[in-house]
């Protein structure tokens, strides 16, 4: 039998005011396994935790019940106190007599009487509760960050700085992400590459960093603290410690046809390719699918004119294994396709683009060395038409378009608008809108720049169609202000393309076991409180793969981030929540309902022997919970149908007693 | 909205099945639409004018007839309000009152001239029968 002590909080006027503290304290006297009773006016105050010590000595008590606010406001307060008479704290249960009865109810007599109850079943609970220990578990001290965009880079260096190794891994030949493609940046207007690129060689020079490119996670086991990660690292043909860079392999390579990605396939590059002058790690890579000798063993010759004799035309894919205990997505976002807007006329004009290309036609590095050329003549555009919200915000189909605002493209257009403007003041832009979003800091002053300062037409309107006609582009479109439909020849027409997360994504977050939303961008833990970790312990989130977000927006978020790790790193061990699900092996009959349910993929089966009364050995699949990566969410308790799952701390045998007291 | 207005209203949207507060006012519906400069009311306006139940100047309009149901605005509207049916519902409720057909079958045959395509047909016994 528990010596059960009750201590009733007056909370100032907060309780007391709505509640006879007195005649709680004094009913629940006489409630089963109570031995000491009392009321105090701050229970949470220093005085009050002294009642409670020195009850706990003097009466011998084994559980206590405070009545009083709500537990989260003071159940480890309580615990505390517990722990330090000597008592085990989950002996420590709360009743909300303030939230859920004084602030909700006028009248003393009802409240009274809630009180009463709510003390009740908190005591018919203590009477079945039983000391936890919370578990413990070693932690691996190296974070993996996946996804090389400036999210990655910026968690990367951050953690890396504080001290611990971090190996970043990225699909791509190289770092950078989008930003590396992009020209100038708004709302600065500082060069992309400026500011990136040398974030780019820090990464490649710190100690603490490792880089594998061209590299994919195959498959993510463990946990918080203990994932075991195994990467594939994708031959390139080339060996990484011994190629300087020096592109002589590219130079000759005969393959010169091939479209190039990075310039999103408005030029061509070779077979044996390095993406960018300051790509990170500056090595080539020979395209299996384009390179003579790897197709019909032909050709050869990179390999006679590297002086360094890094080409390795039989390298295979490496697997790498890893033991992390952090894991960081940064895996980001790409335009989504083009091709369902037949009414913008993307497939049948080469100078209707994406504003993507658009970067990469103002780029020096671009395929017009920075030039704004249109791609069918290469003749200098003189009536552009940027269109914005191109299949964002867009609720009728969803093979054509997002529901969302993506965020970025507004401030994007103004800025490319304002570039043309500037470099070209004889060309005509319109910029076609809904409504202009530019929250942030000095981003309504720079939309408003570009239509004060540069001259750029803003028409309130969406365009309906574009006819490629000849050399031009006709654009037809209603100007709703002043409700006239619109027709303009274009040279050039830019769409503001919606963004999506990386495709890669969701089969990404199956095997972290990490939540998505109906857009598969990664969600949160918490909308507001925990913005960039994922509700998977140990699992968070850096960028675009959260949710759109520019470049100033990403890097908070990846500081952020990086920030949570090293919290996580810096600990030897981890304490768990010993409130965690535990399944009766006698019961359980294996049949994998608790394992779908459960949000945390902390469920497994092993098979067990037990023996059987003739002195046999049955060996039948049980349930298992590692204690390290449930969260006591008690899903599986609901889920399982013989009964055999149950959550310490929350039996179900101590909630029924709980409503047993309130309705006898 | 006066209380006729708020019936009118619900009569178009539950013909059309249109959900007229879908239309976040983009105005690609008229950026796209074929007949704009013969309507006086252009399908963004329909749109508007029903949700605010603004309704009776569209029933005396002759932009009910200058639509061709060609549906363009019903295929690229982010949204998916269809403004064509609502502007197909409004046609209707005129049509109805004075309770007859415009066209029957029986006088296809003499209005056919090859150079007129099979759609404006189909849009004719959209627009003048029910
Ligand atoms: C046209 C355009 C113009 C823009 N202009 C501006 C501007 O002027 N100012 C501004 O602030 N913002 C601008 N932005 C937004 C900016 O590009 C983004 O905010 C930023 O790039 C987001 O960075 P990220 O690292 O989250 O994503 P990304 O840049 O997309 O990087 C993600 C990286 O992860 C890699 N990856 C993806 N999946 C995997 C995987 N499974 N495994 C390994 N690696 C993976 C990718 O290859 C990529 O390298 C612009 C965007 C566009 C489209
Ligand atoms: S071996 Fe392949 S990559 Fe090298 S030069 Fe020949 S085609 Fe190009
Ligand atoms: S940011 Fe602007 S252009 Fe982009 S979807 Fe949102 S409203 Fe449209
Ligand atoms: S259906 Fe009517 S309103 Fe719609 S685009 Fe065609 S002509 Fe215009
Ligand atoms: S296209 Fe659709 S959302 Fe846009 S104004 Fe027309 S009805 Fe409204």
């Amino acid at each position: 039998m528990q010596r059960i002590g009750v201590f009733v909080c007056w909370c100032g006027t907060n309780i007391a005011g709505t509640v006879d503290v007195a005649a709680v304290s004094e009913a629940l006297k006489s409630e089963p396994g109570v031995v000491f009773s009392t009321n105090y006016q701050y229970m949470c105050s220093q005085a009050g935790q002294d009642i409670i010590k020195d009850a706990v000595k003097e009466h011998n008590l084994t559980g206590i019940v405070v009545c009083s606010c709500s537990p989260r406001m003071h159940e480890a307060t309580f615990r505390k106190t517990a722990a330090a008479a000597g008592l085990n704290p989950y002996m420590v249960e709360i009743a909300n007599i303030r939230e859920q009865c004084s602030w909700v109810h006028k009248d003393m007599l009802t409240g009274t009487e809630k009180a009463i109850i709510l003390g009740k079943a908190a005591v018919a609970k203590v009477n079945l509760n039983t000391p936890l220990t919370p578990g413990e578990s070693p932690v691996t001290k190296r974070a993996l960050v996946i996804g090389g965009g400036i999210a990655g880079i910026q968690t990367a260096l951050d953690i890396a700085d504080a001290g611990f190794p971090v190996d970043i891994v990225e699909k791509n030949p190289t770092i950078g992400g989008k930003m590396a493609q992009l020209d100038k940046t708004f709302p600065t207007l500082d060069c992309a590459a400026c500011i990136l690129t040398p974030k780019m060689v820090d990464v490649a020079q710190h100690e603490n960093i490792r880089i594998f490119s061209y590299s994919e996670v195959e498959e993510i086991g463990g946990f918080v603290g203990n994932f075991d990660v195994k990467i594939k690292k994708k031959a390139r043909f080339v060996k990484e410690d011994i190629c300087t860079g020096c592109g002589a392999c590219v130079e000759k390579c005969p393959m010169k046809k091939i479209p190039n990605e990075f310039n999103l396939g408005m030029d061509n590059r070779r077979a044996v390719y390095i993406p960018f002058a300051q790509a990170v790690p500056k090595v080539a890579t020979i395209d299996p699918s384009a390179c003579n000798m790897l197709k019909s063993g032909k050709c050869g010759i990179c390999s006679k004119v590297c002086t360094a004799g890094a080409i390795d035309y039989k390298q295979k894919d490496e697997l790498i294994e890893e033991k992390y205990g952090a894991i960081v997505v940064a895996t980001g976002f790409n335009p989504i396709s083009m091709d369902k807007f037949d009414e913008f006329a993307y497939n049948q004009s080469r100078d209707v683009i994406t504003s993507l290309e658009f970067e990469r036609l103002t780029n020096a590095a671009g395929p017009t060395q920075g030039k704004l050329l249109r791609p069918s003549d290469l003749e200098h555009p003189h009536t552009i038409v940027f269109v914005q919200c191109v299949g964002s915000r867009c609720d009728a189909c969803a093979e054509k378009g997002k529901e969302y605002c993506s965020k970025i493209c507004c401030m994007y257009t103004a800025k490319h608008a304002m570039l043309v403007r500037d470099k070209y003041p004889d060309t005509e832009v319109y910029v076609f809108y809904i409504d202009v979003r530019t929250p942030g800091k000095n981003f309504d002053e720079f939309y408003r720049r570009a239509v004060e300062e540069y001259g750029v037409r803003y028409i309130k309107g969406m365009v309906g169609k574009i006819t490629p006609e000849g050399d031009k582009l006709k654009v037809q479109a209603s100007d709703l202000l002043a409700d006239k439909q619109l027709h303009i020849d274009a040279d050039l027409v830019v769409l503001a393309a919606a963004i999506e997360p990386d495709k890669t994504a969701r089969p990404l977050a199956t095997m972290l076991t990490a939540s998505m939303d109906t857009n598969d961008f990664f969600t949160e833990a918490h909308p507001k409180l925990r913005p960039v970790e994922s509700p998977t312990a140990g699992v968070f989130l850096s960028g675009t793969c959260q949710g759109p977000k520019d470049i100033p927006e990403t890097v908070s978020q990846a500081s952020a981030a990086a920030a949570k790790v090293i919290g996580l790193l810096v600990k030897d061990k981890l304490t768990g929540n010993p409130c965690i699900a535990s399944p009766n092996e006698l019961m359980c009959n294996g049949c994998s309902s608790c394992e779908r349910v459960c949000p945390y993929g902390a469920i497994t089966y092993i098979d067990k022997e037990f023996p059987q009364p003739d002195r046999t050995v049955a060996v039948r699949r049980v349930a298992q919970v590692n204690p390290a990566v449930c969260q006591g969410c008690g899903a599986c308790t609901v889920a399982c149908m013989s009964g055999a799952m149950d959550l310490r701390g929350f039996m179900s045998s101590q909630i029924i007693a709980e409503v047993d007291a309130i309705c006898k | 909205m006066h209380k006729d207005n708020e019936k009118m209203k619900s009569e178009i949207i539950r013909r059309s099945g249109v959900n007229p507060s879908k239309c976040m006012r983009c105005g690609k519906c008229s950026g796209t639409c074929p007949a704009y400069d013969e309507m006086e009311y252009h399908p963004h306006q329909f749109v508007y004018m029903v949700e605010s139940g603004d309704i009776e100047p569209l029933l005396s309009s002759e932009s009910l007839y200058k639509c061709l149901s060609c549906f363009a605005c019903v295929d690229r509207c982010p949204r998916g309000v269809e403004p064509a049916k609502l502007v197909e519902a409004v046609r209707l409720s005129v049509i109805r009152q004075q309770g007859a057909n415009h066209l029957t079958a029986n006088d296809i045959p003499e209005m056919l001239d090859p150079d007129l395509p099979q759609q404006a047909i189909v849009s004719a016994f959209r627009k003048y029968t029910k």
